[in-house]
């Protein structure tokens, strides 16, 4: 039995994809969600093997949910965004399913997962991006703090510290662990906004007030709270630059 | 023939490299003015008039600069008067021919460049043309309707049916409109109906839609396809905002002098900055009304609470005066 989880918000969607299921006996449908949220929940709860995926939804899209789950379950992607863009992520996923879809195109997406987990166990994936989605840079990080779920915009983001496999984003209300790199940060936020100023820091410039010189090549810069933050010389460097000084 | 007139290679060679370096100069600069101006209309005789001219000062030029030079040498200013016409007619064939040729070169250049010029035009008035048509035909929307169309074949062929009707009519309807014939408002919201009754279809129970008008307002002529972008907007931020059920409000009313529309819908204030709702709908609308009626003041967005309020005014114009 291959337990399997739909999340998508427009029922209509989630009828054919039950329906051309029916043809796999093997595939066990445990639970349909609307959204994200109730996606993550269920996921927790059942771990299931396979889910099908839709990107845009309510609140956080299919991406920011999978960023949120520590050993995500294999994935097709079911969406209506178009080739290009879907591209992007097509080698972090089993499949992707363009809406509409053939009962066809949708036999040879389970075929080619029922392949992968022949051959080698859970198949190996990635978690994409979700600013390979979109040109503009991201705009909000979504975190798990407790059993609940928490969007961040990104002007609410004092710092990100380095911290052992995880990135702490410290914010007016505290500090949220996330499962990602400070590589991965620095390359999703606009550079000319967040700035990586030390090994373990990224700043958010708009909440610097002081620059001060601490030993021979390392600065610390002092926010607007009052918290004092490394800086490096390649940090300085990179600081000064987007600055303009 | 020099030999016959007794002249030293020394004179013919100053006589050659002075006259061929004047004719050199002459046609030159004739070339270069030619880039500047060329007489328009094809007005060929102002340019043999030119030719003749220009040979004759090149003749004149000649003859007194060598005969200034060599006044003592007699049988050389024989050989310079004897030869006059033969330099003229020379210096006229010279010029003649690189005026011509400049000509010739002149005129493929500007046709090149026309012709680059009007590929360029062609060009945008194409991307601008796809670019509208993409714009109507929506291809997210497209294709998630043709997706739930697809699911309801199965299951409810009627529903199937009458969700194809109503994207035909929807399709025809924005296909058909042009930007500078104005529909009135109930046609407007007529179609706007079929894309909200096809929303709805698409997401079930949580979307619903409230309209209200005045009497008078639904015979108010208004750009086609105005609301859409707004609606359109309104959906899509509302729907994705938050997880809950929401209401889009449409309330058109009129006023003395204009007629005043405003899109409102639900959204998370804690999570969306505001600056979500200049999206770019709302920008497309704006030009279109600062194209027709050179005012920038007509769109407006609030929020108040949890609800974002998209605001159009649509001034009374002369041909909405008849129906007062």
């Amino acid at each position: 039995m291959i337990s399997t989880i739909l999340i998508d918000d427009e029922p209509l969607a989630r009828v054919i994809i039950k329906e051309y299921a029916e043809a796999f006996p093997q595939l066990t449908i445990v639970q349909e969600c609307n959204d994200g949220f109730e996606g993550l929940k269920a996921i927790m709860q059942h771990k299931p093997q396979l889910i099908f995926l839709d990107v845009q939804m309510p609140k956080i899209n299919g991406f920011e949910m999978l960023e949120l789950i520590e050993e995500p379950p294999s994935v097709i992607f079911v969406t209506a965004f178009d080739e290009y863009a879907i591209k992007a992520f097509e080698s972090h996923a089993i499949d992707y399913l363009l809406k509409p879809f053939s009962r066809e195109r949708f036999n040879k997406a389970i075929e080619k997962f029922l392949e992968q987990s022949e051959n080698s166990g859970p198949p190996v994936q990635s978690i994409p991006d979700s600013i390979s989605l979109s040109p503009q840079q991201r705009q909000r990080v979504v975190v798990k703090t407790g059993g609940k779920i928490k969007i961040i915009p990104i002007d609410d983001i004092h710092y990100f510290e380095a911290a052992d496999d995880y990135v702490r984003i410290h914010t007016k209300e505290g500090g949220f662990l996330k499962n990602r790199t400070m590589a991965h940060f620095e390359k999703s936020l606009d550079a000319n906004i967040f700035v990586r100023t030390h090994r373990s820091f990224i700043v958010n410039v708009q909440q610097i007030t002081r620059i001060d010189p601490y030993e021979k090549e390392s600065w610390i810069a002092i926010l607007k709270n009052g918290t004092q933050v490394s800086v490096s010389k390649s940090g300085h460097a990179r600081l000064k630059q987007v600055l303009g000084l | 023939m020099l030999q016959n007139f007794d002249i030293e290679w020394k004179i013919a060679l100053i006589d050659s490299v002075g006259s061929n370096a004047l004719l050199a100069a002459a046609t030159i600069l004739i070339i270069h003015t030619l880039g500047f101006y060329r007489p328009a209309n094809k007005n060929y005789f102002y340019l043999l008039v030119w030719c003749v001219v220009i040979s004759i000062i090149w003749t004149a030029s000649v003859k007194f600069g060598l005969i200034s030079l060599f006044e003592e040498n007699e049988s050389y200013k024989t050989f310079l008067m004897r030869s006059i016409p033969v330099r003229f007619d020379m210096a006229f064939l010279v010029i003649g021919c690189s005026v011509i040729m400049s000509m010739l070169w002149y005129n493929l250049e500007e046709k090149k460049y026309m012709e680059t010029r009007k590929s360029d035009a062609e060009k945008l008035a194409r991307d601008a043309e796809l670019y509208k048509l993409r714009q109507q035909l929506q291809p997210h929307f497209l294709f998630n309707s043709l997706n739930s169309i697809s699911a309801l074949a199965g299951n409810q062929p009627e529903q199937a049916r009458k969700m194809i009707q109503q994207l035909s009519d929807f399709l025809r309807g924005a296909l058909k409109k042009e930007d500078y014939q104005l529909t009135t408002l109930s046609e407007e919201l007529q179609h706007l109906q079929l894309y909200l009754d096809m929303e709805k279809m698409r997401f079930g129970h949580r979307l619903s839609t409230e309209i209200n008008h005045d009497e008078n307002s639904l015979q108010f002529l208004i750009p086609p396809m105005l609301l859409q972008p707004i609606v359109e907007n309104a959906i899509k931020f509302g729907l994705y905002d938050t997880t809950d059920n929401i209401t889009i409000r449409i309330n058109a009313k009129t006023f003395d002098q204009y007629l005043e529309i405003t899109v409102q819908n639900p959204f998370d204030p804690e999570t969306s900055a505001p600056k979500h709702g200049t999206g770019f709908g709302l920008s497309s609308v704006q030009r279109r009304l600062y194209l027709l009626f050179a005012r920038t003041d007509l769109v407006s967005t609030s929020v108040k609470e949890n609800i974002f309020s998209t605001k159009v005014k649509i001034p009374r114009n002369d041909i909405n005066d008849t129906y007062r």
